[in-house]
């Protein structure tokens, strides 16, 4: 641990290391102290609005005044119960998929399957329970919804895609090549600006398809596009001789997929399939340009706000610290399972 | 075709591009029968025998595994890969599966088995390769001879009609190629039809019952090996014995 000795061989093991130890300590000393004092120790944390903010350190009133757009747009205040069960429950709709050792697993992974559907019942409403137009949704809400919900989506459909591109089958083949060539190719942007322009001109009139819904289906077409690339990639590192090995053996294709080929190429490809899932939580926040107003976009009406005006470093501050906690999970979730799969292989009993 | 003939090749062909791999091939490989082939480098051999379980296709001629004819059809392809198993040189153990459940795999999605059942058929053959001290180890925990031996444990799980082996030592270290070939011996004794391509001519001679000796894509010639050894009618075979001996 920090013993002198540590300190000695790491920090001071040359001249040069010491002079760049000693300027690195002069240069946090000298930021961090004014961070805090700006962050926490000088800021205002409540105020009617932004004249109430007289100290010299931030105005969190602004969050405090906005957390509930932050949290769920514009959710009806009677009905916002359903949005809370469905942050409530959302541990238990994920951690049965990525812990393989959780209490109960097998009773949680039922309720993981019928997760997805609570979640579009309790937000859209339905039998018993009142209508919520999706374009009242907003903030963390919509950012979870397009985000969890578009790289979730995306993942079988990328290793379908990954398969399809390498199939014998030139038709499947073709038609796979096209369609992740094609979405690759154009912006997301792009895409959801097709989804929400140009969709409805197609369509038979009276046939409306909701615009968070036309969101979560670009973003959902754009991360399997990206997703079966990075699975290919895994899927042509795999020796030749574990598909004859298979064949051999008289395991069918899906056999041989489910079974030999994808446990050993999505283990090798999971932290570049984490980097392009945390890339995608990040770019939902272009729903803005279809008018969808996700975590990013209530940051800015709120700096249009004149009772709030310039307040921006607050607002951004805040936002990126809830996408950091959320992309930074992804992260620690990939190192976590690289280290399981490994000691998996290293271990005698498992 | 007799009617012992578990392999049958007549007129079997074959081109990668334009150069062709095998030229003609006839063959016929009745029930319990140890044949051995070898042949210098590129000469054809591991593409005759991964014809068999058609890891390789021919497009010319006609090969019959236990009375099923290998063409495009997938139901047959997968008919004759149940029959058959199959070592490879580099061993192509599943990585990430145990020892046992490389054993158990097949038998159980294949073969539909119960998986106790499943288990208890691959300890036997484990037991047989005598690695059954190690069988929750991972294939890179074992050395090459114990690989190996557990791919050949892997191949009899399926309770193959026939055994096809493409060069099983070629990869080991000398002290390891005695521990495999003296299981593959003990599988012969037991009756286990065998295609082994090797350059082991003690193995050859001790277990074979015919030697089959190719040189570019053609099969030069077919005989006991007692024969074989002292009588090489062409000269490509004396040429090739000369190198090896
Ligand atoms: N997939 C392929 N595409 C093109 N040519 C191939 C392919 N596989 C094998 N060949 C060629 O076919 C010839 C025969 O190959 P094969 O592997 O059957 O020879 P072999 O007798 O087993 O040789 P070795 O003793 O080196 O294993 C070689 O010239 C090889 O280069
Ligand atoms: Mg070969």
């Amino acid at each position: 641990m920090l013993s002198f000795n540590w300190i000695r061989q790491n920090l001071f093991s040359s001249w040069t290391n010491s002079i760049i130890t000693v300027v690195l300590i002069y240069f946090l000393a000298s930021i961090i102290p004014p961070m805090f004092d700006w962050l926490f120790f000088e800021a205002t944390w409540i105020a009617d609005d932004r004249t109430g903010c007289t100290s010299d350190g931030a105005c969190w009133a602004i969050i405090g005044a906005r957390f509930y757009q932050f949290m769920y747009g514009f959710y009806p205040t009677e009905e916002v119960w359903r949005v809370n069960l469905v942050y409530a429950l959302l541990p238990f709709g994920i951690l049965p998929l990525l812990w393989d050792k959780m209490p109960f697993r097998k009773q949680f992974l039922i309720f993981a399957i019928v997760y997805p559907f609570l979640v579009f019942f309790l937000l859209y409403g339905g039998p018993g329970l009142t209508a919520v137009a999706s374009n009242k949704w907003g903030g963390l809400l919509l950012t979870l919804f397009l985000g969890l919900g578009g790289i979730i989506i995306a993942f079988p459909l990328s290793i379908f895609l990954a398969l399809g591109r390498r199939s014998e089958m030139p038709a499947i083949s073709a038609i796979c090549v096209v369609f992740i060539e094609f979405i690759r190719g154009v912006p997301l942007i792009t895409l959801l600006f097709f989804g929400s322009m140009m969709l409805p001109l197609f369509l038979p009139e009276g046939l409306d398809i909701d615009t968070v819904l036309r969101a979560l289906v670009a973003v959902i077409i754009f991360q399997a596009a990206y997703g079966a690339e990075v699975v290919r990639g895994g899927l042509q590192a795999m020796p030749k001789g574990q598909y004859e090995a298979a064949q051999a053996l008289g395991l069918s294709y899906w056999q041989m997929n489910l079974k030999i080929i994808l446990p050993q190429a999505l283990k090798i490809t999971i932290p570049a399939l984490v980097n392009t899932a945390i890339g995608l939580f990040k770019d939902t926040s272009l729903v803005i340009v279809i008018g969808l107003l996700d975590l990013l976009g209530i940051g800015r009406a709120a700096l249009a706000d004149t009772k709030w005006m310039a307040l921006h470093v607050e607002v951004y501050v805040f936002i990126s610290v809830i996408f950091f906690i959320f992309c930074f999970g992804f992260s620690r979730y990939s190192l976590y399972l690289e280290k399981k799969l490994n000691t998996d292989n290293d271990s005698e009993n498992k | 075709m007799n009617q012992d003939s578990i392999i049958y090749f007549e007129n079997v062909s074959k081109w990668f591009g334009d150069f062709q791999v095998l030229n003609n091939i006839n063959l016929e490989v009745n029930k319990g029968e140890k044949i051995v082939v070898c042949g210098p480098s590129g000469s054809g051999k591991s593409t005759m025998i991964r014809c068999i379980n058609r890891l390789e296709e021919h497009q010319e001629g006609k090969i019959i595994v236990d009375g099923t004819e290998l063409t495009g059809n997938v139901k047959n392809i997968d008919t004759v890969r149940r029959e058959v198993g199959m070592v490879f040189q580099q061993f192509n153990l599943f990585p990430h599966l145990s020892i046992l459940d490389n054993c158990t795999l097949a038998p159980i999605w294949v073969r539909k088995m119960p998986k106790a059942d499943a288990t208890e058929l691959a300890m036997r053959y484990l037991k047989r390769v005598q690695i059954e001290d190690q069988v929750h180890k991972y294939p890179n925990q074992l050395s090459g001879g114990q690989q190996q031996r557990a791919a050949i444990a892997r191949a009899l799980c399926m309770q193959p009609r026939l055994m096809l082996f493409d060069e099983p030592t070629s990869a080991l270290d000398p002290e390891m190629i005695k521990e495999v070939l003296d299981v593959m011996i003990g599988l012969a004794q037991d009756g286990m039809t065998m295609l082994v391509v090797t350059h082991e001519m003690g193995f050859a001679k001790e277990v074979a019952d015919r030697i089959v000796f190719m040189d570019e894509g053609q099969i030069v010639e077919a005989k006991a090996p007692t024969e074989f050894f002292e009588n090489p009618e062409s000269d490509r075979t004396k040429l090739f014995l000369s190198q090896i001996l």
